[in-house]
């Protein structure tokens, strides 16, 4: 059994996403996360000291572990924001600023 | 929207509230960050699932189903507003009454403020996660963390779980896991049966919760989940990602037994050593905090500053069934209150026994599970305590020996801890162990981040400080 037949899931069609360049599909009402996760990518970061590799931690948006580049937007909490079409999902190094 | 009352947090200590005081005449706003009503306990699978059968995730449905039909009926009547996705960075004290601040839209730029001559504190709270050799590496994450991911986007971690740390979240936490198909290893619980005898004549005054547990267990065990009570995790392994953990029995004094360690092989760590209130919007405001344990409240659930109540875990951890009791007495304190009057605390004498006996229970648990007594021994030096400042406990320990630190405050001003993003919410416990030293609530100027140009708009009571 997984969660999707658990809940009796019935999910709207699924669309496509890229993270680094490789293409994923995701469920409409996933997080970047539930994205990441379900293709089974567990870090999306590299901290800015010693470039260490972190994904999600907390899940509630407490801890910013999660942080991700969202269309080149950086710094964006993958576990709270929702995936949509289309969107161009990239590692963040450190700061995410090219600095 | 006119509005007597906002009401910060959608979870079941909100719920209540907006229920009660909408049913006597009060206009709610409702405010959550989440895109859905629910919070922790109740959080629902993203509407774009279709999910037919979210009670397969969730306990006391049936609480549930007349907690929404109750909103919805609100909402339709236009007694609650319901404003979803908005996150509240602050509350803000004027001369006319009390204004909530928050963030909306998909990237959380867009200011919305709300006016309301009570404002009632449902923020809830967070896992406490207590560091480890290897807590930082991926796989590894909260025991609540890898809950709200299942229930809210029906996603699980990884194929293999180790369930590990203290408290009563964790059975739930792996009997969820289990039913949705993922390989549970091992609970890993470091308290013992001989905490629970300890504590048995009070356990027994709450049969139901009794119960609750022994259900628990009982679907742990047909799921073939081994538990290992007074066991601990010593340590994660792996390079990238999370490929395994050692785990060792506990002595009667709380240290490794040696001779005891042993590796389990797993992707996931759900690990959490209990909970922690939020109370950043409390404390901005003037709440008085009782330390750790959460926002100060008398017997109607008002804190010390006027037209502020609080009630939920945010007052303190107690689960769901508490916060649900404590909801509805603000509720209906905030609707008599407004309306000039006294309430008659009569009225709601059955809810609030039931309030009392859930916080004797509460009480009960954390003398049964803590974490082990000597836990900061096992965190060696180089491992990463604060983990957005990146500050390992060698250095800490370094602070407080050599550069004398005699508190948390000058331990975090000489080392960083505890000032990254998340403004010491995750590492305090942490890093006041390792350091020796008294924890206290971690205090951050506001709830959320806020963008510059936001803060450069708004009005503020009190600017932001320099920690
Ligand atoms: C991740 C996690 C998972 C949990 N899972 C379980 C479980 O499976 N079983 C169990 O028995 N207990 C669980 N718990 C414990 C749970 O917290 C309580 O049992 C119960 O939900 C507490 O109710 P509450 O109303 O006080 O707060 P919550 O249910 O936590 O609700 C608080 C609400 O406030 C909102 N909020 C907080 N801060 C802000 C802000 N600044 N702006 C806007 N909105 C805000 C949150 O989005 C949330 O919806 C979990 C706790 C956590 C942290
Ligand atoms: S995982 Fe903690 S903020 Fe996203």
């Amino acid at each position: 059994m997984n969660p999707l037949e658990l809940a009796g899931a019935r999910p709207e069609p699924a669309f496509t996403v890229t993270f680094d360049d490789r293409e994923l599909q995701a469920l409409p009402g996933w997080t970047v996360a539930a994205a990441l996760w379900a293709a089974g990518i567990t870090s999306w970061r590299t901290t800015r000291r010693d470039g260490r590799p972190r994904g999600i931690f907390c899940g509630i948006g407490v801890c910013f572990d999660c942080l991700v580049t969202v269309n080149d937007r950086p710094n964006q909490r993958a576990c709270l924001v929702a995936v949509r079409p289309g969107d161009v999902i990239r590692t963040q190094e450190g700061t995410g600023h090219a600095d | 929207m006119p509005t007597d009352l906002a009401v910060i947090g959608a979870g079941p200590a909100g719920l209540a509230a907006s229920i009660a005081a909408a049913a006597r005449g009060v206009r709610v706003t409702l405010v959550d960050a989440a895109p859905s009503a629910g919070g922790q306990f109740y959080r629902q699978p993203a509407t774009g699932l279709g999910a037919r059968r979210a009670q397969a995730l969730h306990h006391q449905w049936r609480t549930w189903t007349r907690l929404r039909e109750g909103l919805d009926r609100h909402i339709a009547a236009g007694r609650v507003t319901h404003l979803t996705d908005h996150h509240v960075w602050n509350v803000e004290r004027t001369s006319t009454g009390l204004t909530v601040h928050a963030l909306s839209g998909p990237e959380q730029e867009t200011p919305v403020a709300v006016r309301a001559d009570a404002v009632l504190l449902a923020t809830g709270g967070y896992e406490r996660v207590l560091p480890f050799p290897g807590w930082t590496l991926p796989g590894v994450l909260t025991a609540g963390g890898a809950q709200a991911m299942l229930k809210g986007t029906l996603v699980v971690p990884g194929g293999r779980v180790v369930v590990a740390g203290t408290g009563p979240l964790l059975l739930p936490v792996a009997t969820g896991l289990a039913a949705a198909g993922v390989a549970v290893a091992a609970l890993v619980e470091s308290a013992g049966p001989e905490d629970f005898a300890r504590h048995a004549g009070a356990l027994a005054a709450q049969p139901g919760k009794a119960v609750e547990g022994a259900l628990y267990t009982a679907r742990l065990l047909r799921h073939r989940v081994r538990i290992l009570p007074r066991h601990t995790v010593l340590e994660a392994h792996g390079d990238d990602r999370l490929e395994a953990v050692t785990v060792a029995a506990l002595d009667p004094a709380g240290r490794p037994r040696p001779g005891t360690a042993r590796r389990i092989p797993c992707d996931t760590l759900a690990v959490g050593h209990g909970m922690l209130p939020h109370t950043e919007l409390a404390d901005t405001l003037g709440c008085r905090i009782d330390g750790v344990a959460g926002v100060a409240v008398d017997d109607e659930q008002r804190t010390d500053v006027p037209g502020v109540w609080a009630a939920g875990e945010a007052t303190g951890i107690g689960g769901a069934a508490l916060a649900l009791a404590e909801g509805h007495i603000a509720g209906r304190s905030i609707a008599a209150r407004l309306s000039g009057t006294a309430p008659d605390p009569r009225q709601w004498e059955r809810v609030a026994r039931s309030r009392a006996a859930l916080r004797r229970f509460s009480t009960t648990l954390d003398g049964v599970y803590a974490p082990p007594a000597h836990w900061a021994d096992q965190v060696d030096d180089a491992t990463v305590v604060c983990r957005c400042e990146e500050v390992r406990a060698g250095t800490v320990r370094e602070a407080v020996g050599r550069l004398g630190a005699g508190d948390l405050r000058t331990v975090k001003l000489l080392t960083r801890a505890g000032m990254g993003w998340c403004q010491g919410r995750i590492c305090t416990p942490g890093v006041a162990g390792v350091a020796g030293c008294a924890p206290t609530a971690a205090r951050s100027p506001f709830a959320r981040p806020v963008p510059l140009d936001v803060l450069a708009r708004e009005p503020l009571q009190e600017g932001p400080d320099a920690c």
